[in-house]
């Protein structure tokens, strides 16, 4: 990806043009992969500009400094977003994102830790919350200042494992730990009201001892001011149920299913990238 | 085998900060003495095997020694995909134990039979697989895998396993312990089987003048190869003895080697659980002898691949099968 540094550090003090960026890039990623998931980068899109631009205690230059924050991508089919997001940031140099998915590349197309920012591989839901309870655990136990963040597809909250760590970390108040659920309502064969109702969503997880709020997950002040009062209690985990649109940003991808595994064609590509060039 | 355990983890915790015991709701008359010495160093994550298993990888990866416990399978094939995925692909400090070797916990019924642990967890890239004889190579092989860094799974037996070694043993991970010397065949076993690989040699020794070798394979993965080349080199024959499915286990490990390494056919005979789940209730004892997973069994497997060799004849009279079986 050609662009500047000037270009990037605009980017990053303007979280909407960072959120944009991402699906840009997403959008050039998978189109020249023909791979799969971009409604499931582009509902992802602010959170993570907003992490990244704004929240996370992380440094591309020390990539394993002892007390970075921890973030984890447990919805990892979703990588290219935080490929995007990690590369802007500095962690690895943009031109390997024109090889994400290419064969020999430095990027697959599920989340893994060998990439630089990467924290923990994922790509099989259900891991990654319980992998953020070990080291919320750690953290809290030796009283670490780094906290923990993990970012949850709704439909992954299917997995009972999810439940097992919501239940641990409520129990052992992991006031350090932070689960983001992209609640984009799709899932892989259809609406997750329709595949395995979650409702009420929020109320499960209180239920469970989790301080929650239910955000607009595209609204990048919403989010900022959200995640920047984490805990919302002293002596509880947090959970933010952020309401997203899977392929927002796009119109013809907005909200369908179709879009968690078609890649664009040429003319869908240029379509796409007009409409996310327009939005400016 | 799991009280030695559990005193080698005391007294490598009393060292060692890092080390975590993490555990399923299991382990009661067992755990306490470590729970009550580092009560900020013991977690009970409750009836939740995957969760366990997540957060041991979570906690490894920010610094601490993380051991699983639970019993059978649960601590194995119910969070495996956790065990591949988190542990073993990011090759985190966990090391994962399991009480109930093969048929342990006999009478309670097949969902306890942990029959094909070996198999499942030789194949996991990064783990190590230790199986250990008696309550002397279970303390060492606990010493062993804590302090190696990378995933491992410890397999043991439940109790009052007789002991193996009476004094002190050389103990390597991926070193195999030569426990009887002889070179007419080789006997291959692991974990409680060793004893009575053991008790069938000096049955063959006295009754035939056969010198069996026997060869404590604690480790499965890394396995000893040059052991299995030596015994393939100077024995004519070799028995592997496992409380495990004959599919995947110990058995299998060893004839991989032999088919690739051996320079002429080795009569061989894999002694091991069929691949069928166990259909009678009954203690231990009683399946293994039901399975010839006996000294009388360890007996009648050797004397059969010596008879492929040629070395002896006509030993399965039913004279000399039953001398030899008299003196089990």
């Amino acid at each position: 990806m050609n662009t500047t540094a000037d270009m990037l550090i605009d980017v990053l003090q303007d979280l909407t043009a960072f959120a944009r960026a991402i699906r840009t890039d997403v959008l050039h990623m998978v189109h020249r992969a023909k791979s799969s998931h971009i409604g499931s980068c582009f509902s992802i899109a602010e959170i993570l500009a907003v992490l990244y631009g704004r929240i996370l205690n992380v440094d591309p230059m020390r990539p394993y400094k002892h007390d970075r924050d921890r973030f984890i991508l447990s919805k990892g089919h979703a990588c290219a977003a935080l490929y995007s997001a990690l590369a802007t940031r500095g962690f690895f140099p943009r031109d390997w994102l024109d090889e994400f998915y290419q064969d020999g590349s430095n990027l697959p197309g599920h989340a893994a830790h060998t990439v630089p920012g990467v924290e923990v591989s994922t790509g099989s839901l259900g891991h990654g919350l319980s992998i953020a309870c070990g080291m919320a655990l750690v953290g809290k136990r030796e009283s670490e200042p780094f906290r923990v963040f993990t970012l949850l597809s709704d439909g992954e909250c299917d997995e009972g494992s999810v439940w097992e760590a919501i239940l641990f970390a409520g129990h052992h108040r992991l006031n350090n730990l932070v689960a983001i659920v992209d609640a984009n309502k799709i899932q892989s064969l259809g609406r997750v009201n329709e595949v395995l109702n979650l409702e009420p969503l929020c109320e499960k997880w209180r239920a469970c001892r989790w301080s929650v709020r239910e955000i607009d997950g595209h609204n990048v002040r919403e989010l900022e001011t959200t995640l920047a009062n984490v805990p919302f209690e002293p002596e509880a985990p947090t959970c933010v149920i952020a309401k997203t649109v899977k392929g927002r940003g796009v119109s013809f991808m907005q909200d369908e299913l179709l879009w968690h595994y078609r890649s664009p064609n040429d003319q869908e590509f240029a379509d796409a990238l007009s409409e996310l060039k327009a939005a400016v | 085998m799991r009280s030695a355990f559990i005193k080698a983890l005391v007294e490598l915790a009393e060292r060692d900060p890092r080390i975590v015991l993490i555990v399923g709701d299991l382990g009661f008359g067992l755990v306490e003495p470590f729970a009550a010495r580092f009560p900020s160093r013991f977690i009970n994550a409750g009836v939740a095997e995957q969760n366990m298993t997540g957060i041991a990888a979570g906690m490894a990866l920010s610094g601490a020694v993380v051991f699983t416990y639970s019993i059978a399978n649960f601590p194995t094939l119910r969070c495996l995909e956790q065990i591949r995925n988190d542990v073993c692909y990011h090759n985190a400090n966990v090391k994962i134990v399991s009480v109930g070797a093969g048929l342990a916990y006999g009478a309670l019924g097949a969902s306890h039979h942990s029959t094909e642990d070996i198999a499942v967890m030789r194949t996991l890239p990064n783990m190590t697989v230790v199986s250990p004889a008696d309550p002397l190579q279970a303390e060492m092989a606990t010493q062993a895998i804590a302090a190696a860094s990378g995933p491992a799974y410890l397999r043991l037996g439940r109790s009052e396993e007789p002991v193996v070694h009476e004094g002190p043993v050389a103990f390597r991970v991926g070193k195999a312990i030569q426990v009887v010397n002889g070179d007419d065949a080789t006997l291959i076993a692991t974990g409680a089987m060793v004893h009575a690989a053991v008790q069938a040699a000096r049955a063959l020794m006295r009754s035939g003048g056969i010198h069996a070798r026997v060869l404590s394979m604690h480790t499965i993965k890394p396995l000893d190869e040059s052991a299995i080349v030596s015994a393939m080199q100077e024995t004519a024959a070799i028995v592997t003895i496992e409380e495990h499915s004959i599919t995947g286990g110990l058995g299998s490990a060893v004839a991989e080697v032999l088919a690739e390494r051996s320079t002429r056919p080795v009569p061989f005979k894999r002694l091991a659980l069929p691949s069928e789940f166990v259909s009678t209730v009954g203690s231990q004892s009683h399946l293994k002898d039901m399975y010839s997973l006996s000294v009388r069994g360890v007996v009648d497997a050797t004397l059969g691949v010596l008879e492929r060799a040629g070395l002896i004849g006509l030993v399965r009279s039913t004279d000399q099968a039953c001398l030899l079986r008299g003196s089990e």
